[in-house]
Parts: structure tokens; sequence; C-alpha cells
């Protein structure tokens, strides 16, 4: 169990070392370096023997291993990618503010501030007490939001504060459902874990837990991006730098469900509040899918519509928990999809704009001539994003769809589809018009967002994401089943 | 206790009824002060960390975060909220419905369950609610940074009152998050001020989906 603390010790103290190195080579050396390091421990501690979580705070379930692979993953490849986007987009940290002596190096705060994120989401992911998690999951905010504001424009400043105040309004309320909780959970039962909560689930007073998972679905739903609290989303992950925007979908997004998830572990166990958590999932499945398929489909903003695509696979990952039985596995199965292949997205996105320098679609043609790997991932990753077959989240999507046939709830399973078909249209417009055509009058130069370092981790993911959807292999189906029955639910 | 919890539901009646941002700001640090004496009235045993967590409570929301935005108040050249979305008198009748829903609330809660202390918890839902009103009709950033602290604060009280005691650790870490929040809001609102030349949060008006095409203003950020 050392090695689950120094996943989360190791970056805060590399991250606070980095603040004072002068040397900018050094320091995003050290980036890397950290981000392979935790990849490492975090492969060792996931194959290892599953850890017997015996009243301690720290621990590895299969939930929690499912979801530490995917942010060690996904920062090790944003790490690669930040060395040469720091390159093409310098930036000095800015002089004293209010007598605060800010670190006059390059880049500094912004290395520093992506190992305390990594750090903030390793402890919300490995915390199994839930006001640890909270601590885990707030931290994770203040940890990103100098990342979102990284350009040090009006418009990423204006992103930044929202992201402040609304995630940090959700999360309180989601510290009061914690306190609710704790309400809701008599003397008997002696650990504050969900673990410890489900073990004793007869003792739970009903209504205050429903009470506490409103609060925390609301709070935690901010977070995670679900519709209608889901404002400060395109903004920030829109401004934010492409490798932080990669990093805000793929892992944070997750964090925030795997807090929402922990709350569920607990109401799945009480047989009242089950089917009362399963709907309220569902409701607000369904609104997000709503909203995302309408914003999405008159963008203009190629950023933006990525961002309100991460709310529409948030709406499927709540509908698809709400469903219950094997849909809970499969939503689970689409985390990881989407991570990967949101991340490689955001991370071509990044190329993109370093090329064409407009984040409007209309500006932007003929993406396969200008850049032929760029380009061509870019039309894979939208194949991917979209849930086609033969990618994972065409497996996971179909799995919710199913499930939700065999429990004859036509409604949702129409309205799913047609919110599907919403996405599919929108983004299939903007993703032709970018990738086909001629090269546009204005010439650019497409080898700038194609060296080896900023292509090689879309490549990797997709590569994973196309791997996966072919054939799932039999360590990640047993942790995807495992996961799913500690939430109640049937194996994929 | 009762008369904590009636001083703190007064300085969230001043603070939605005050047009001076430098009142508000000391309104919030005495809240800091009384919130800081409150566990010594509700808890039975006292010991080192309680002592200890009270220390670090008052120090940070009473001296450090009023100072920092005290600050950042000169530095903008701002004396007042202008013209709220709801005006102040309407504020305080607000303020006293608020404070009816909060008793309401409670009322209904102890049929459900034994509350040691009504009349914090009282005050801790009338402070989470006045907190949320003050993010949502007041204009400046800076206003809106003073709503999130008496929303913390009320949460705060909302949970020491019902009694939920976490250990020690997990409650410094509360309340490290919530200081380090506010600590960073109050950075931004040096920035705001320089990029922005106002503090007001409503007219933020760079991203959005609804507007109309938004046209020239809008720069592709290097």
């Amino acid at each position: 169990m050392n090695t689950a603390y120094a996943l989360i010790i190791l970056p805060v103290i590399t991250g606070i070392i980095s603040l004072f190195i002068s040397s900018e080579r050094l320091r995003r050396n050290l980036l890397v370096v950290v981000a392979f390091v935790h990849l490492f421990m975090s492969i060792m501690l996931c194959t290892g023997a599953a850890g017997e979580l015996n009243g301690s705070w720290i621990g590895l379930d299969h939930l929690g291993r499912l979801f530490l692979m995917i942010v060690s993953l996904l920062f090790a490849g944003s790490a690669i990618y930040s060395m040469e986007y720091l390159d093409k987009h310098p930036h000095f940290d800015g002089p004293a503010i209010a007598g605060l002596r800010m670190p006059g190096n390059s880049n500094a705060v912004f290395v520093a501030c992506m190992q305390l994120f990594l750090a903030a989401m390793s402890l919300s992911v490995m915390s199994t007490h839930l006001g640890l998690q909270w601590i885990g999951i707030e931290a994770t905010t203040l940890a990103s939001t100098p990342l979102i504001y990284y350009h040090r424009n009006k418009r990423s400043l204006e992103a930044a504060w929202k992201y402040m105040i609304l995630c940090s309004v959700g999360i309180a309320l989601a510290l009061m459902g914690v306190f609710f909780l704790a309400m809701a959970a008599s003397s008997h039962v002696q650990q504050f874990t969900p673990v410890g909560l489900a073990l004793f689930s007869g003792y739970l007073k009903i209504e205050w837990l429903k009470v506490a998972f409103i609060f925390f679905l609301v709070g935690y739903g901010t977070k995670m991006g679900l519709a209608p609290m889901h404002t400060w989303l395109p903004d920030a992950h829109s401004e934010a730098p492409s490798p932080v925007s990669a990093m805000l979908s793929g892992a944070l997004l997750n964090c925030a469900f795997l807090g929402l998830l922990r709350i569920y572990q607990v109401c799945a166990a009480v047989p009242g509040v089950a089917s009362f958590a399963s709907e309220l999932l569902i409701i607000f499945g369904l609104i997000s899918l709503a909203i995302s398929g309408v914003f999405i489909l008159r963008q203009p903003d190629y950023k933006r519509m990525l961002a309100y695509s991460s709310v529409e696979h948030m709406g499927i990952l709540a509908l698809g928990v709400g469903l219950g039985g094997s849909a809970i596995a499969a939503a689970l199965l689409h985390a990881v999809g989407h991570s990967l292949v949101k991340s490689s997205l955001f991370l071509l996105s990044g190329n993109i704009l370093a090329v064409y320098a407009s984040k409007k679609i209309e500006d932007i043609k003929g993406l396969l001539k200008t850049m032929p790997v760029s380009g061509a991932l870019w039309l894979a990753g939208f194949f991917a994003i979209t849930g086609t077959p033969p990618f994972t989240t065409f497996t996971s999507e179909f799995a919710i769809v199913r499930v939700a046939l065999q429990s004859h709830s036509w409604t949702i399973a129409i309205l799913y589809l047609l919110f599907l078909l919403l996405v599919f249209i929108g983004m299939l417009t903007a993703f032709m018009h970018m990738s086909l055509g001629k090269k546009g009058e204005v010439e650019v130069d497409g080898s700038a967002g194609e060296s080896f370092w900023q292509v090689l981790p879309p490549v990797v993911f997709l590569t994973a994401a196309l791997f996966l959807g072919l054939y799932l292999p039999d360590f990640m189906r047993s942790a995807i089943n495992g996961a799913a029955v500690l939430l109640g639910g049937k194996p994929l | 206790m009762n008369s904590i919890a009636t001083l703190l539901a007064i300085t969230c009646m001043l603070l939605l009824g005050s047009s001076r941002l430098l009142v508000s700001i000391r309104m919030v640090a005495f809240q800091g002060i009384l919130l800081g004496l409150l566990p010594l009235f509700v808890t039975d045993h006292i010991g080192v960390a309680a002592v200890l967590l009270m220390l670090t409570n008052i120090g940070l929301k009473s001296i450090l975060l009023p100072w920092l935005l005290t600050k950042a108040l000169f530095e903008s050249g701002t004396r007042r909220e202008i013209e709220p979305f709801i005006g102040f008198g309407a504020s305080i009748l607000a303020g006293v419905l608020l404070l009816a829903v909060s008793g309401y609330i409670v009322n209904r809660l102890q049929t459900t369950a034994q509350i040691s202390s009504p009349f914090t918890l009282i005050a801790g839902f009338f402070m989470f609610f006045s907190g949320l009103f003050l993010l949502i009709t007041r204009r400046k950033a800076l206003t809106q940074t003073l709503g999130f602290l008496v929303l913390e604060n009320g949460v705060f009280t909302t949970g020491l009152s019902l009694g939920s005691e976490f250990s020690v650790f997990v409650e410094l870490g509360i309340l490290l998050d919530v200081f380090v929040g506010i600590f960073l809001m109050g950075i931004m609102l040096f920035h705001i001020d320089r990029e922005f030349d106002h503090i007001d949060a409503d007219r933020f008006n760079e991203l959005s989906d609804l507007a109309v095409d938004v046209g020239d203003s809008e720069e592709a950020s290097e």
C-alpha cells in the first residue's frame, strides 16, 4: 500500500521542486519523468494482488484501479505532448502581484500545477473515505484553475473564473451531501467508506440518504459536466491549452464521475433508495444528451464542439449507470473509451490550432492535405467519438441501448438514439468540412503541427480504442466486471 | 451557543443589506471569528486538535483572507456594490424569507432525527442560502467571492451542528481546500481588474453560445 501513498506524494514534492528549477529543459524533463514513474507505479499497483481495505483511507478496489489507470495513462500522454506545446506557446509567468512574488520562470507555474493536478486526481481516485475523496476532488479544481488561465488573456480569465466559482459552489453542495450522509449513518457504522456504509445498509436512514444523494448528484454532477450544471465546461475546456483540455475532459470528468459512483455504491445496497437514485441518473443523463445534441448541431468552434461532446458522453455514463444491470459495466467501458478518444481529439485540436491559429470550423479546410497524419487521426477520432464500429465506444453505446430495450424502456431507448443521431449529424458536418476539400485560400504550413511527439499520444490512444473494440482482453473484462459488481450491476 | 447562532444570522442580514464592500469584508471576517468559537460550545470535550483547528480557522478566515480581499478592493478602486440585480431592501426581505425557510427545513428534519443544536443548524442553512443569494444577485466578482465564503461557512456550521465529526486530518484538509480556493479567487480578482478594468462578473461576455455572433471581438487565443 506504500506505493499508493507514493503516487500522491511524489507529484506534490516534484511539483513544488519544479517551481524552483531555473532550467526550462530540466523542468520539462522532470514532468515527463514523473508522469512515467507514476504510470509505472500505477501498473505495478493494479496488476498486484487486490489489497484489502482494512480501515485504510487510501486503497484500490476494482473501481479505483480502472480510474487510476485512465488518469495515469492520459497524464503520460499529455506530459509528452506538453514538451513541444510549451515550445510553440511560450509564456512568461508574469510579474509579482499583490506583493506575492510569482516565480519569474516561464512555464514554472504550468509544470508545477500539472503535477499537483496529477496528485489531486490520484488522491480522489484512491481515497476510500468519502470526506477524503471530497478533499481530492476540490483540490483538482484548485490545481487546474491556473492551468486554464495559461494563456493570460480575457477569454481564459473569464473561463477560469467561471470554472472556479461554479465548480467550487457545486463541490460545496457535495460537502453538504457528505455531512448528510454522515447523518444517515447511525452509530452502528464503523467506517465512513462506501464499503463500510454498504455493509451496514440496514442501519442507514433512508430519507437522509436520499437527500445526501441529491446533494452529491448536483455537486459532483456540476464537476462532471452533467446538464444543466454544465455551463462552465465548454468555456473551460475550450480556453485551456490543449494538453490540459485533454486531461480535463479525459481524466478529471471521470474523477467526478467516480465521486458519484461511490455514493451510488452505497445507495445500490439500500433497496428503497436504489431505484430513486437510478431514476435521477437517467433523467440527468437524458438532459445532458439533449442539451449537447442541440448545441453541437450549430457549433462554430471546434474545441467547444469537443467540450459539448464531453457533456454528451457524461450523459451516456449517467444513463448507463441509471439503467443498471449490464449497462453499468457498459458505462464503465464507455468511460475508458471516451477518455482515450476525447483526449486524442483534444491533443489533435492543439496541432490544428498551432497551424491555423483559429478555433473556427469555417476557417479550416483540407486538413487531410495540409496535415496528413493529424488530419487522418482527426477523422478516425470522429468515427471513434460518435460510436462507429469497430471502436470500443460502439460496443459500450450499443450495450447500453440493448439493456434499455431488454427492460422495455422504449422512451429512454428512442430518446437516447435520437440524441446520438443529432450529435452524429452535428459532428459529421463539422469534421467533414474541416478534413476534406482543398487547402483553402490561406497558405498554411502543416508541418508545424506534425512533429513526432505531438502525434504519438493520439496514435497510441486511438489504436488502443480500436483494439479494445475488436477484442476486450481478459484483465480488462475482469476489472470492469469486478467494478460493475461493486455497483450492484451484472457482468458485461 | 444560541447567541452565536443569532449573531451569525445577523451578520448575514447585514451582508445582504450593505452596499459598502469594505463593510461586507469586515462582516465576513467577524463571521470567521464566530465560526472559530462555535466548536467550543457544540462539543463537550475539547482536545489539543480542536483548539488547533479553531486557531487555524480564525487565522485563515478572519485575518488572512479579509486582508487579501481588502487589498484587492483598494487595488480596484471600487467601494460600493452598484445596482445589484435585486435591491438591498428587497435583499433583506429575501433574507427574512430565507431564514423562515431554514427554520421550516430544520423543523421538518427534527421529526426524522434527533438534532443536538437546532439553532446553529438554522443559522447554518441560512448562511448557506444567503451565500448562494449573494453569488447569484450581485455583480461584483468580489461580492461573489464573499458569497462563496459565506456559503462555505454555512456548510461548515451545518456539518458542525449535525454532529458529523470526521478526524482532524479530514477537517484540516477541508479547511485548507476552502482557504486555497478563496485565495486563488483573490488572486484572480487582481487579474480581472487588470484585464477588464472592472470587477463586474456580469459583464463577462467573451464566451457564450447563446449570444449572437460576437464577430471581430472574438480573438483566437495565440
